[in-house]
């Protein structure tokens, strides 16, 4: 069983990544589902690209994202101003909570009872769900794999494929136990299982709420990317559609989107494109015959003008959420998305979440990675992780009080002792007959080395110190 | 300061040093020339292998394809424009062997039960495809409204062969998107389909199952 279902998942400590990580490892199932679908992945994205130029696209797709980071607040304004032109109201919400009320005003507005919802990372991040529920309004997931998740009152596992962390067997007996199918394996039935449920959901919804992948400035258009339909549908079916999204997702025009959508869904799943391409630039005109009479759309910060203020951080707002950093990631596909106990799992998240929770409840997340650099070379926005994550380690232990804080939680892990020891070994290695006796002594006692040093012998073998130092050999040797 | 101007301004008066804008070079988008045949060739592999179906026809056969096709399926009707050529062609053809056909002239309130549970199949124009992608592009009309393409089971679209751009990039360009945009913009590119059940594709999940292009050459 995957770890989470004995969590809330609105209550998972983040701190607790080790205990969580060891039972994910320990856990033959976890290890052989992650296993399974990050292979395929891996594979699917390298047939994707067979013929393209992939560092130059990458190189595009890098530039695209940052040209439109570099004129943020310019975007932001002519986006707002294009969408309010169409017809599509703008809202801007400081952080998650007030993105869900202004959602929930919406609904009260229109009296709504019930929402339907697109696939959404930023609604996990403000958790909607939770929040419309206590407040007497059903929130209901319509994308199979968050359809799932929800069933079994988790949260996903992979922003892409959330219930990815399920193998068939276990869906199958969720749903049953849940909705009433029959148990079966046969994917094809509990498919068209979920589809009758969720169709006539879609009838009767008040609200569809969605994600949005890209914005386009210049024709306020908003643009979502996905497989199943239900995006389609949740934003074409209900008369109200509320779009979420955070506020670097926006780019200047529609062709720095062809790259963009290129990179994304090949990065993603290793496909060309995804079955659908939606793009909404208006509610209901006049004479049209359906979609919604009302749409808004939610830009949220939560976080990501702090980031946009440090020119190297600055680099993680060029996410596409395509999740190749976490199907490439050693780690991830070891321990599973909820170890991370994020709403970004795998490397993204250890770069993203310490800025949305702080470095003081993220403190495990930049440490948990083997800097192999697997996900810096499969970013298709070339973000650079692993220099990112080395960043964070540098800030979670960093005690300059000059250096006004820019990351909440700065020097969470700074221990006195540790940063004696590291004080105490520059001044050594600043001043070379210290040194030289330094490592002479060390030599000499090297027999009184203990074996075991905590964590790091836990798993491997102490190294030992030589005979003779490295200066001594020189010596020698020139005599 | 409402939150608008509390983000606009914290982004404005960012702390860090100018942030450089880097030119963008499309050009590793841009593929040689082909023909309309090489095209035509491309978009079937392309649409096939995820589970699309394609029909080579003219202007003068499609109609007898699009009947055979609908019989093997049983279809009982199939939604058509009222007022686009596809439309006129099929009620003035006078065949006995084309299902009921149905038009889409009413707003969805007064008729959704009907088409999410009656309607068999729907058949729409396109704006063009791509041929890379195996795509249709489609943008919805109040003579072919959005959900025409969505909610019954089969869908089938009229491709022109002519219409056929090599990629997106391409498309948008060349049909000048960027000076305005309709109320909504579709590329669609196979049937509706998932793999969110430990990755074992189904088709149909939310959308049509069938996704059928007849391609006009």
């Amino acid at each position: 069983m995957s770890q989470s279902t004995t969590e809330d998942p609105h209550h998972i400590d983040v701190k607790e990544f080790h205990p969580r990580a060891r039972a994910a490892i320990a856990d033959p199932k976890i290890r052989q589902n992650f296993r399974k679908a990050m292979d395929g992945l891996i594979s699917k994205r390298k047939d994707a690209f067979e013929g393209w130029d992939l560092e130059a696209l990458r190189d595009l797709g890098a530039n695209v994202r940052l040209r439109a980071l570099a004129n943020l607040p310019d975007l932001l304004e002519q986006l707002e101003k294009k969408l309010t032109a169409n017809g599509i109201y703008v809202h801007w919400a400081i952080d998650g909570d007030e993105a869900c009320k202004i959602v929930r005003n919406i609904c009260v507005a229109r009296n709504a009872k019930t929402v339907i919802k697109g696939k959404s990372m930023v609604s996990e991040e403000m958790e909607l769900n939770h929040y419309l529920e206590e407040r007497g309004i059903e929130a209901l997931e319509s994308d199979l794999g968050e359809y799932i998740v929800q069933l079994a009152g988790e949260t996903p596992s992979h922003i892409i494929m959330p219930a990815i962390h399920k193998n068939t067997g276990e869906i199958s007996e969720l749903m049953h136990e849940k909705t009433g199918t029959d148990l079966s394996n046969d994917v094809e039935y509990l498919t068209a299982s979920a589809r009758q449920q969720l169709r006539e959901k879609f009838m009767n919804a008040d609200v569809g709420v969605s994600g949005v992948n890209f914005a386009v400035a210049e024709t306020g258009t908003l643009c979502l990317v996905e497989n199943e339909g239900n995006g389609r549908m949740t934003t074409t079916v209900p008369p109200c559609h509320i779009a979420i999204t955070g506020i670097e997702k926006v780019v200047g025009t529609l062709e720095d989107v062809a790259p963009l959508l290129a990179l994304l869904t090949r990065s993603a799943t290793g496909q060309h494109i995804t079955t659908y391409f939606n793009m909404i630039s208006s509610a209901r005109k006049p004479g049209e015959l359906d979609g919604p009479e009302e749409v808004h759309l939610v830009l949220i910060d939560n976080g990501r003008s702090s980031i946009y203020q440090d020119d190297e951080l600055l680099d993680t707002l060029r996410c596409i959420r395509c999740g190749a950093c976490m199907n490439h990631c050693p780690v991830y596909t070891r321990v599973g998305g909820h170890t991370y106990g994020t709403t970004y799992p795998g490397p993204i998240g250890k770069i993203l979440m310490p800025h949305l929770i702080g470095l003081d409840e993220g403190r495990h997340l930049p440490t948990a990675s083997s800097l192999c650099g697997a996900c810096g070379e499969v970013c298709p926005v070339k973000i650079p992780i692993p220099d990112l994550l080395v960043r964070l380690r540098q800030e979670s232990v960093d005690g300059d009080k000059l250096n006004p804080a820019k990351i909440r939680g700065h020097g969470a892990k700074r221990g006195s002792v540790e940063a004696m020891i590291w004080k105490g070994w520059s001044w050594m290695h600043a001043r070379p007959g210290v040194y030289r006796f330094g490592t002479a002594v060390a030599a000499r006692l090297r027999k009184l080395q203990p074996g075991k040093l905590g964590g790091w012998t836990k798993y491997r073998t102490a190294p030992k110190l030589a005979a003779k130092t490295l200066h001594e050999r020189m010596k020698e040797r020139g005599q | 300061m409402s939150s608008r101007d509390t983000i606009l301004q914290r982004l404005r008066n960012r702390s860090g040093g100018d942030l450089n804008v880097p030119d963008c070079d499309f050009a590793v988008l841009q593929r040689p020339p082909s023909s309309v045949a090489e095209r035509v060739d491309q978009f079937q592999k392309t649409i096939e292998s995820v589970h699309g179906e394609v029909h080579r026809c003219t202007s003068e056969s499609w109609v007898t394809q699009l009947a055979g096709i609908l019989s093997d399926r049983g279809a009982r009707n199939l939604l058509i424009p009222a007022a686009h050529t596809i439309g006129h062609t099929l009620r003035d053809s006078g065949r006995d062997d084309l299902p009921e056909l149905l038009i889409y002239d009413e707003p969805i309130e007064s008729w959704q039960p009907h088409l999410f549970n009656e309607v068999d199949a729907s058949i729409t124009s396109t704006r063009g495809g791509i041929a890379e992608t195996g795509t249709l592009i489609l943008w919805p009309t109040p003579d072919e409204p959005r959900l025409m393409s969505l909610v019954p089971p089969i869908h089938i679209a009229v491709l022109e062969a002519s219409e056929l751009y090599s990629t997106f990039h391409e498309a948008m360009l060349e049909q000048n998107w960027a000076s305005g945009m309709p109320t909504n913009a579709l590329l669609v590119s196979g049937p509706s389909k998932t793999a969110d059940i430990e990755q074992t594709l189904a088709y149909g999940v939310h959308g049509p199952k069938e996704l059928i292009v007849l391609v006009i050459e």
